[in-house]
């Protein structure tokens, strides 16, 4: 047989039918649904008087438009408080599990997923949202759709696709102290462009990738959508596996076993050909700051804003200035001397437990500079009571960030939880359009560490350099 | 859905590339439980002032914009969320197609969803175009899906690549999931094939 990649073994795995010139008709594994995009697609359901075909592979939860302070008070916005009682009737009457604001499984559709065992590599993930990509990072093909096709997906567990072709990204050398998947992604978005992987799916290897834990692993994958992929792809190993074992809707005993021999055959053949290819030099990326307003438009903290003239079209050209008059910087300045009014530790990028761990990390002994408001907010409230376990909550508190509930919170501003025209903020989340966090909001996409520092100092920082207040007050460059 | 077959109207230059869903329609207006009224919310922050008042410099403000049913753009239009609520207030608004250089993934599949039609163009035929909506007010074009060329009054000739099942369907006005549903023995018949660990129990 003719080698394949792992996003072909996956596709061949899922086709239910493939006629003459029509796109294939594909299996779904699991379907994920939220507030937001499902309510159009429910009610289409009920108007068709068709019914939901696979309740069971059907999980719901809330997270995009819930409060992040507390749950025991009324959602005061009348329209959000309509859409998530519109899920939960809509869960009853069609039989879908729902993981609501006081389960304590709730938390970001794509924080959940991986933390119950549903995300399990080889399946196929869909979710009316682009985030999707996030469950790649344990080799699912998993991507957003819109909601005619989450209608779709209800009422006949397919969908149609048209096959993507495929792209490798090869992360060569390693991640260097102080910086992180994060920092690895951004370096790629900023390398392709936004639109460098539109078609594709993207499998991303190297050594770096293997040494990943899950949670670096789903930073990467989940930022795959920003280069325009329509998913991401990470072929599972022992570190999959480990991660899995035990979680509550993982297979168990011997089935998880049978599970973990057909998973090792998931990998990438030798020999396999992509469509394309792009590598990555990981020994050369610094710590990233996002200077614009589209996710491409990264640098190295060490670089300083690039002139607008100095890009290759006029298209580019147009897209610079505007993005440097929208958030309020010139070209030639360094970002280090920039302030931020607002920092936000959070988003199914940034909201796992070893973000946490790594923010405490460099926030532990100090305090947040006094005009920043700084926020963290966990994936799930699984994450959270973990890192109240580890004493995590304490240590931001007493830095004075604020630890807030679980949700999408400001990584999108459904919730009350906004900037306001002109505020500026450092954010682990990963989307910095114009208005994303609130009106005039100005975002700057940074990882956990970058985030945290610059929380404490008022204006970024390059974290490399950081003094660490515990083991021994050294820096990354250091230890 | 409305079937497209061929469509005169007015063209609006917006001429900015990566226009995101964000900005096509912000969050605030996500929270609907309706598919219908969302053009009031098209490009809100662009098209109103913070008090609300209209933006007077934003092209869809301007007469005879305001009437078009025919957007252009730059590349990489509709990268972002995978929101349906974007094609959804483009269509509300009026617009049947968008033409562009390039699109971004989820966006260009949702809008055949929606009976809008997406077309790709060179960036040269796309920078043609914008000069001559520049030069004339209320520059109308004509799409032709069954020929596949977009045409205007003075002899521009531009044919246009779309995927033949996608075409057929918007060509029909078909909605696919019954078209998928005629698949019901080989759905079927692969569940009964899946591995027992993808069940969750
Ligand atoms: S955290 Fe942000 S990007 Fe992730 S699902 Fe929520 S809104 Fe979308």
């Amino acid at each position: 047989m003719k080698p394949r990649t792992m996003f072909e073994k996956i596709w061949d795995q899922h086709v239910v039918e493939q006629k003459e010139g029509k796109p294939a008709i594909i299996y779904i594994d699991l379907h994920l649904v939220h507030e937001v995009t499902s309510p159009q697609a429910f009610e289409g359901l009920r108007l068709a008087g068709r019914k939901l075909r696979r309740p069971d592979l059907t999980m719901a939860v809330m997270d995009h438009n819930v409060p992040t302070t507390d749950r025991s008070l009324p959602i005061q916005d009348p329209i959000a408080k309509k859409q998530i009682d519109t899920l939960a009737k809509n869960c009853k009457d069609f039989g879908v599990t729902l993981f609501d604001l006081h389960s304590p499984k709730q938390g970001i559709v794509h924080v959940v997923g991986p933390e119950l065992g549903l995300t399990l590599p080889g399946k196929t993930i869909v979710c009316g949202d682009s985030h999707t990509s996030t469950h790649g990072a344990f080799g699912a093909l998993a991507f957003g759709i819109g909601t005619s096709e989450v209608e779709h997906v209800m009422a006949t567990q397919c969908l149609q696709q048209h096959k993507p072709k495929t792209m490798e990204v090869h992360f060569k050398g390693s991640l260097q102290p102080g910086v992180t998947a994060k920092d690895a992604i951004l370096a790629l978005i900023a390398q392709i462009g936004t639109a460098g992987a539109t078609g594709y799916v993207i499998e991303y290897t190297g050594e770096a990738i293997r040494s990943m834990s899950m949670e670096e692993r789903m930073t990467i994958c989940n930022m795959s959508i920003e280069a325009g992929a329509r998913a991401g792809l990470i072929a599972p190993d022992e570190t999959t596996f480990a991660y899995l074992e035990g979680r509550p809707y993982a297979p168990k005993g011997e089935l998880f076993k049978q599970a973990v021999e057909d998973w090792k055959k998931l990998a990438t053949d030798e020999g396999a050909e992509f469509d394309a290819r792009v590598v990555v030099d990981l020994d050369q990326v610094a710590p990233q700051v996002t200077w614009g307003t589209s996710p491409g438009m990264g640098m190295a903290i060490t670089d300083t804003i690039p002139d607008p003239n100095s890009f290759a079209t006029e298209t580019e050209q147009q897209a610079a200035k505007l993005a440097l008059e929208y958030m309020g910087l010139k070209a030639g300045q360094s970002m280090t001397e920039v302030k931020v009014d607002r920092v936000f530790i959070g988003s199914c990028t940034n909201s796992r437990i070893e973000d946490l761990r790594a923010a405490a990390r460099v926030a532990q002994g100090y305090q947040v500079a006094p005009h920043v408001q700084a926020l963290v907010v966990p994936g799930s409230q699984q994450v959270k009571k973990q890192a109240e376990e580890e004493g995590l909550d304490q240590i931001f508190k007493e830095a004075g960030f604020e630890w807030r509930e679980a949700g999408c919170s400001m990584c999108l501003g459904m919730n009350p939880d906004i900037l306001s025209p002109g505020e500026r903020c450092a954010s682990t989340s990963n989307r910095n359009f114009e208005g994303r966090q609130g009106r005039g909001g100005r975002t700057h996409l940074v990882s956990p560490e970058m985030a945290a520092a610059a929380a404490i100092k008022g204006h970024f920082v390059d974290v490399r350099k950081w003094q660490f207040k515990q083991k021994g007050g050294k820096s990354y460059a250091t230890v | 859905m409305q079937p497209f077959k061929q469509h005169t109207g007015v063209v609006a230059p917006l001429d900015r590339a990566n226009v995101d869903t964000d900005a096509i329609i912000p969050k605030q207006f996500l929270k609907r439980i309706e598919r219908s009224g969302f053009g009031q919310f098209l490009f809100y922050d662009w098209r109103f002032e913070e008090d609300g008042k209209p933006n007077p410099s934003f092209v869809l403000n301007q007469d005879p914009y305001n009437q078009a049913t025919i957007l252009l753009a730059r590349e990489n239009f509709g990268c972002g969320s995978s929101r349906e609520h974007a094609p959804w207030a483009l269509l509300d608004f009026g617009f049947r197609a968008i033409i562009a250089p390039s699109f971004a993934d989820i966006f260009y599949n949702n809008c055949f969803k929606n009976g809008i039609l997406p077309i790709r163009l060179t960036e040269e035929q796309v920078a043609e175009l914008f000069e001559r909506t520049y030069q004339t007010q209320g520059y109308p074009l004509t799409i032709d899906l069954e020929q596949q060329v977009v045409t205007d009054t003075n002899g521009l000739r531009f044919s246009f690549e779309v995927d033949e099942y996608r075409r057929y369907c918007l060509l029909n006005g078909l909605d696919d999931i019954g078209i998928t549903l005629q698949s019901e023995a080989a759905i079927a018949a692969y569940e009964q094939k899946r591995p027992l660990y993808y069940e969750n129990r």
